[in-house]
């Protein structure tokens, strides 16, 4: 009995990592109605913008090993994920919706800036490289007239989703190496005994810092006035324009709430398991994705419902099972969802309008 | 296309094309004696390439100052294969067909060792790999040796070390189920250690790559095991061992050579005290010889040689040695001297060379205490 609910706690820690990352999936479907696959990137570039601001000089000399230091690393992390996540709306997916001009010299500045990284390695030769990639690009865009397709059909921004995930992995093995990172231990840690269950203090501290997290976003959602614009955005888009709302700003706003959220998920999850690398967010960015499906995509209770349950489900299938089950038990599960409900288990039914 | 039959015939054809325009390369006589080097130098398990070549380029600059090889000075040729089986082959294929080198040193792990072995095979090039102790790879041909021991002897060592020394007679294994290295040392360990009557209390597994082990740790637990082996790779050890504590289980934990990384004390920090790994050699260790290696490395590097800079070392060695009983720098007339070495004292040990072309020599085993390794006895075969 205590093992079965020690394997509960184990569950319910693991749970909570996914239900993290499976809010933003949520948020930005129950807005725009699309799978942001780059998602799950995000919260990888999260845990590497933690380890580089805990490894900062600043944060190591001032704050040292401090609930504090925990804090600024991890609104640090969450503020470069957000700019992260309005990059990406702004050049991958907004342009396939309204008019968004310097998207050819945006990428092409960021190839350029590739090539002049792998030639020489410098800032000099990185600054130029971009330099001619932005320049190409604006020639292109304002002389030969070559602008992105507007009204992309689902498939195709589905396809840019995968297109801007596999940039971010890519790119970042580039950028931050290939090999394993050790994520620093800011927050001391030390088992905690209750009763005859003993769990990690840290992953007291992220249960509670997820949980606080999920309450202030349905706060924003349901009683703030962008949280209206939101919810009226993903209730009909064109009708919410003609009301006035700046759709494209709250669009933009979302991806900025649910990077953020991302990125504080990348820093909650590589405190409990400090390895880091540039392809960490695959694996359980497809699992969140299930937990969303799981819980009903769209729905903000749900997704957190969605986690908690693929969690239980893989700490039972290891710990009862097999290891090697761990990682079919998710999918098992988006199978069997997606063959008696398919909505979810908050979803409400959705009629497609023709 | 059928390599062996072709073989002689590229061969030649190689050497009349490259060795004419080459001029005085690899075969020629009284110039340079080439050796080919292949290795991880980037990719995930840089730091065991990197190691190695350390290794091999101090044994090439001693024997250069003490005059070469057949009076003859020694370069190598360095390849990286970032880590990956196909890209081994590739450049072990470039090593012996372009640059012609006369032996080839690599690879550390079994995988990228077992991708090239058949290459420098067809090709009648010896090659000595420092580190993969994976059973299979000298199998692979007469031409291809080894210079540490293999992984059924590192079973042995810890379950004679778990049952003698430490007198346990209940320990649980945690084994990485995707990896044929730690499969293997898990399968040698049960075996010996059910021999001198202990008791598997529980087998439980993971997958490279995993990060959370709570599950697995918690089903451990409730068998009030006495020690946990876990004979994985030294990422996924730290964070078990991280884990492990959090959980309350106290027990140390055993392993193999698979734990030996500066990183390994960088993940697991306190949690790995008290911890027990079979290793190929320990910088503690007071003999002259490894004390002279140790304090030249580190003079040189900067850093404490870990063992599989001592196996690179080893490895060169040996193959200088071979070239000079051999009296010749053909690949056949090496492959036959190699095979008769005995007794040769190397760095992490006294090594001979058995009849399937594997090292017979000690392991020993090292404790982690405060952020250090500790020698703690060497178990002979």
């Amino acid at each position: 009995m205590e093992t079965f609910l020690q394997q509960v706690v184990n569950g319910i820690s693991q749970g909570s990592a996914y239900a993290l990352i499976a809010l933003g999936y949520t948020m930005v479907y129950g807005v725009l109605r699309l799978i942001n696959f780059a998602h799950a990137d995000v919260y990888m570039i999260g845990a590497f913008s933690g380890y580089y601001l805990a490894n900062s000089s600043l944060v190591q000399t001032t704050l040292g090993t401090s609930v504090f230091a925990a804090v600024v690393v991890m609104v640090g992390a969450m503020a470069i994920c957000a700019c992260v996540g309005m990059l990406i709306e702004r050049f991958a997916y907004r342009p396939g919706r309204s008019p968004a001009p310097h998207v050819l010299p945006f990428w092409l500045g960021i190839l350029g800036a590739g090539f002049g990284y792998q030639a020489e390695g410098g800032a000099i030769p990185i600054f130029f490289g971009s330099s001619v990639g932005a320049m190409v690009g604006f020639f292109l865009e304002r002389v030969v007239g070559i602008r992105p397709e507007r009204r992309y059909s689902s498939l195709k921004v589905l396809i840019v989703a995968i297109g801007v995930s596999l940039f971010l992995e890519n790119g970042g093995q580039i950028v931050f190496g290939a090999d394993p990172k050790f994520f620093p231990q800011i927050i001391p840690t030390r088992p905690v005994q209750i009763g005859g269950l003993s769990v990690d203090s840290q992953r007291i501290v992220v249960l509670g810092v997820a949980i606080l997290l999920m309450v202030l976003l349905n706060l924003v959602v349901n009683y703030t006035k962008t949280g209206k614009a939101m919810r009226a955005v993903s209730f009909n888009i064109d009708a919410a324009r003609l009301m006035g709302i700046n759709t494209d700003r709250i669009i933009a706003f979302t991806f900025a709430l649910g990077s953020a959220l991302a990125g504080a998920g990348g820093i909650l999850v590589s405190l409990m398991y400090p390895r880091i690398d540039p392809l960490m967010g695959i694996m359980p960015g497809l699992k969140a994705f299930v937990a969303a499906v799981l819980g009903g995509i769209g729905s903000i209770t749900g997704a957190m419902l969605g986690g908690l349950i693929i969690g239980l489900a893989e700490v039972m299938a290891v710990g009862y099972g097999q290891s090697t089950y761990r990682d079919a038990i998710a999918f098992v599960i988006l199978v069997l969802i997606l063959l008696v409900k398919p909505t979810g288990i908050m979803g409400k039914g959705m009629v497609d309008k023709v | 296309m059928n390599y062996r039959r072709w073989a002689p015939a590229l061969t030649i054809l190689g050497t009349l094309t490259l060795g004419s325009c080459g001029g005085d390369q690899g075969a020629a006589e009284g110039g340079e004696i080439l050796i080919g080097e292949y290795g991880s130098l980037t990719g995930t398990t840089a730091t065991f390439g990197i190691s190695t070549r350390n290794g091999i380029d101090m044994a090439i600059d001693e024997v250069n100052a003490a005059g070469g090889v057949l009076g003859r000075q020694v370069r190598v040729i360095v390849e990286d294969d970032q880590g990956r089986p196909e890209e081994a082959q590739t450049v072990v294929t470039k090593l012996i067909t372009s640059d012609q080198v006369v032996a080839v040193l690599g690879e550390v792990a079994s995988s990228r060792t077992l991708a090239a072995a058949p290459i420098a095979q067809q090709y009648g090039i010896p090659m000595i790999t420092p580190s993969s102790t994976n059973p299979a790879v000298t199998q692979v041909g007469d031409y291809i040796f080894r210079v540490c021991f293999i992984d059924p002897f590192q079973g042995l060592v810890m379950a004679t070390f778990a049952t003698r020394s430490l007198g346990l007679t209940r320990v649980a294994i945690l084994r990485d189920i995707r990896n044929d290295y730690s499969v293997g040392l898990a399968d040698v360990f049960v075996e010996n250690f059910q021999a001198m009557g202990g008791t598997i209390v529980i087998d439980q597994s993971y997958s490279e790559g995993d990060t959370d082990f709570s599950a697995q740790l918690t089903a451990i637990r409730a068998e009030n095991p006495e020690a946990i082996f876990v004979p994985g790779y030294y990422t996924e050890v730290g964070l078990i061992a991280r884990q492990a504590r959090s959980l309350g289980l106290t027990v140390p934990l055993l392993g193999g050579d698979g734990w030996d990384s500066p990183s390994l004390i960088e993940i697991g920090g306190e949690a790995l005290d008290g911890s027990y790994f079979s290793n190929h050699y320990s910088v503690q260790d007071p003999s002259p010889a490894i004390q002279a290696f140790v304090s030249a490395y580190q003079a040189r590097f900067g850093e404490t040689p870990d063992a599989l800079a001592g196996l690179g070392y080893d490895a060169a060695m040996i193959l200088f040695d071979a070239i000079r009983r051999a009296g010749s720098t053909e690949g056949a007339a090496i492959r036959d001297a190699l095979a008769q070495t005995a007794d040769f004292a190397g760095v992490t040990g006294t090594i001979t060379l058995d009849e399937n072309r594997n090292a017979i020599k000690p392991a020993v085993v090292l404790q982690v205490s405060g952020g250090q390794l500790v020698y703690v006895e060497t178990i002979n075969p």
